[in-house]
């Protein structure tokens, strides 16, 4: 039932992308989203279809899981395609049946713009789907550790985060159990209208407000029997530390970035007018 | 009151990564008002297998029948099967939220649409067969020891008159004395209110002395399934998938190597001294 919904899509294997610090997989990430806006001819896409697929290839996630990250942004995919491609004036009218007028410059935004959604999304469920949501969160507290200097507790944020992150599955795991409880006990969740609906929420959401309680009271004691005191001065056992493919991987995402924006930009290569 | 599977398969999270065969080619037939206990390693497919005797979880593959009724034909009405299969979860505390025990106890009744007044009635029955005392009736569920909140939550199933009872784990985090109540209760419960009982435990200690029948599940298939005495006979096998025989198999196994003529089969201490007994006066006799 529940179990199907998964928050965090993390896909476990064993790849190079999986094994990269997630500082780099954050960063470059954002790198590759900021090339996608800079382009201006067919050139620098085929760049980025050649940065995405080699990476999605490396990290030996399923194609189909990447895929399926686009089901969510179909329809505003469909809006931005149709305005786009309906309303752009300029260059020389394609299509003109009644009210409905497709331009050259319509078709070729309308095409461009739904590329760059897509890779957009796919690259950075590429990053979820690699990273564990816990190391992610311990990237960011590292990338945002300069903004303690202006008092931000960034590490309170990101064990916040990370115990967040990690109650989610405990807790869906939980109203599943209390869920098949009640309905073994006869409850009825389906029917009757919405007063009847509402209420029979009441024997899920109590014990799972009860069991939530319960949980984070434990942790918290827990926490404290092993000496948490906050940040300063705490260390790491498995401290973020750049290794070889690290820099690598920062270097061919730079080139990349580089030629794309010099490709994309200045190399007078165009299929359509953009 | 029967209830037989056929070729039960499934598989949890199919298509995903996390995809998990939980259940193979799982087939069985526990005929009304016996007694079997489901033993198992974590992990080995026993509660997933009894989520498939109330309908809460659709086999993959298979086919279940209650009574003779295809559980999964297209009008079978699945809340009359839980009112008759009254499943109790690991840990049942966890699932209490009404005000006091009492109106917890008569959640059940309430769902199966009887009055206010019979409602009362069979949960006060079934407080009193779990022999939890009058004085709590109106306490919060949740002001309760764990002892008697596990009391409270079995009670809410038992208020319901299943014909079958299933129990995943009832005595789990209990003490000695609690689980000994616990269990002399399911006991006592199977033979007066004529119910079948099926109880899912990864102790052998705990079920040995009531079963009439073991099924012992590892990886999802059924390794075993027998009277006691025949699936402890194959101690050496259970062990080597986590599970162990009771304690007493072992030293009557031990004594009989070390020349005693005791039965190798006794499966309960009481048995077991039965046994020792004897052959120490077959001994003495013969000198």
């Amino acid at each position: 039932m529940i179990r199907d919904i998964t928050i965090g899509q993390y896909y476990p294997a064993d790849s190079r992308i999986h094994k990269l610090d997630p500082r780099v997989k954050i960063v470059c990430t954002l790198l590759y989203l900021i090339s996608l806006f800079t382009f201006k001819s067919i050139l620098g896409y085929v760049l980025a279809t050649v940065f995405l697929f080699g990476c999605i290839k490396l990290s030996k996630v399923p194609f189909k899981f990447i895929v399926r990250g686009l089901k969510p942004i179909v329809i505003l995919l469909l809006i931005t395609v149709g305005f786009n491609l309906f309303l752009t004036p300029g260059g020389e009218t394609l299509v003109h049946v009644g009210f409905i007028k497709i331009t050259e410059y319509g078709l070729s935004t309308a095409v461009y713009m739904a590329i760059r959604l897509i890779y957009l999304i796919m690259g950075s469920s590429l990053m979820t789907l690699t990273t564990t949501p816990n190391s992610l969160t311990d990237g960011l507290e590292k990338l945002l550790h300069p903004l303690n200097k202006l008092h931000v507790p960034v590490h309170e944020i990101s064990m916040m985060m990370s115990i967040a992150l990690r109650f989610i599955p405990i807790l869906l795991e939980e109203t599943d159990k209390i869920m098949k409880a009640q309905i073994a006990r006869g409850a009825d969740m389906e029917s009757g209208n919405l007063i009847q609906k509402a209420k029979a929420m009441i024997p899920i959401l109590v014990p799972l407000f009860v069991s939530a309680f319960r949980r984070a009271n434990d942790l918290a004691m827990a926490m404290e029997a092993r000496c948490y005191r906050g940040g300063d001065g705490r260390t790491k056992m498995k401290p973020l530390i750049y290794k070889s493919t690290d820099h690598v991987a920062y270097l061919i995402t730079i080139l990349y970035v580089v030629a794309a924006f010099v490709v994309g930009r200045y190399v007078p290569f165009k299929l359509w007018i953009f | 009151m029967s209830i037989k599977l056929e070729h039960i398969n499934y598989v949890y999270s199919e298509g995903t990564a996390y995809e998990k065969h939980a259940l193979k080619d799982v087939s069985l037939e526990i005929p009304h008002g016996e007694f079997v206990g489901i033993i198992g390693h974590t992990g080995s497919g026993k509660s997933t297998l009894i989520q498939h005797l109330n309908g809460l979880i659709k086999a993959t593959s298979g086919a279940l029948y209650y009574n003779g009724e295809n559980i999964y034909g297209e009008n079978y009405n699945l809340r009359e099967l839980r009112n008759q299969v009254g499943l109790v979860f690991q840990y049942p505390e966890h699932q209490l939220f009404e005000v006091n025990v009492l109106q917890d106890v008569c959640f059940g009744p309430k769902n199966q649409g009887l009055s206010p007044e019979e409602c009362e009635k069979r949960a006060r029955e079934a407080l009193q067969l779990v022999g939890l005392k009058e004085k709590y009736y109106d306490h919060s569920p949740f002001d309760l020891s764990g002892g008697q909140k596990r009391r409270a939550a079995i009670a809410g199933v038992l208020a319901m008159r299943p014909k079958v009872l299933v129990l995943d784990e009832p005595t789990a985090g209990l003490d000695p004395k609690g689980r000994d109540e616990i269990l002399d209760q399911i006991a006592y419960l199977h033979e007066k209110a004529d119910m079948t009982v099926i109880l899912v435990s990864h102790s052998m200690e705990d079920i040995a002395k009531y079963v009439d029948r073991i099924i012992v599940m590892n990886k999802g298939s059924v390794m075993f399934n027998d009277v006691p005495k025949k699936v402890f006979a194959h101690y050496k096998e259970l062990e080597s998938v986590g599970l162990a025989a009771p304690q007493v198999t072992y030293i009557m196994h031990e004594l009989k190597e070390k020349g005693m003529d005791v039965p190798t089969d006794a499966t309960t201490i009481e048995e077991a001294a039965d046994g020792i007994m004897k052959a120490l006066k077959k001994e003495r006799a013969a000198k």
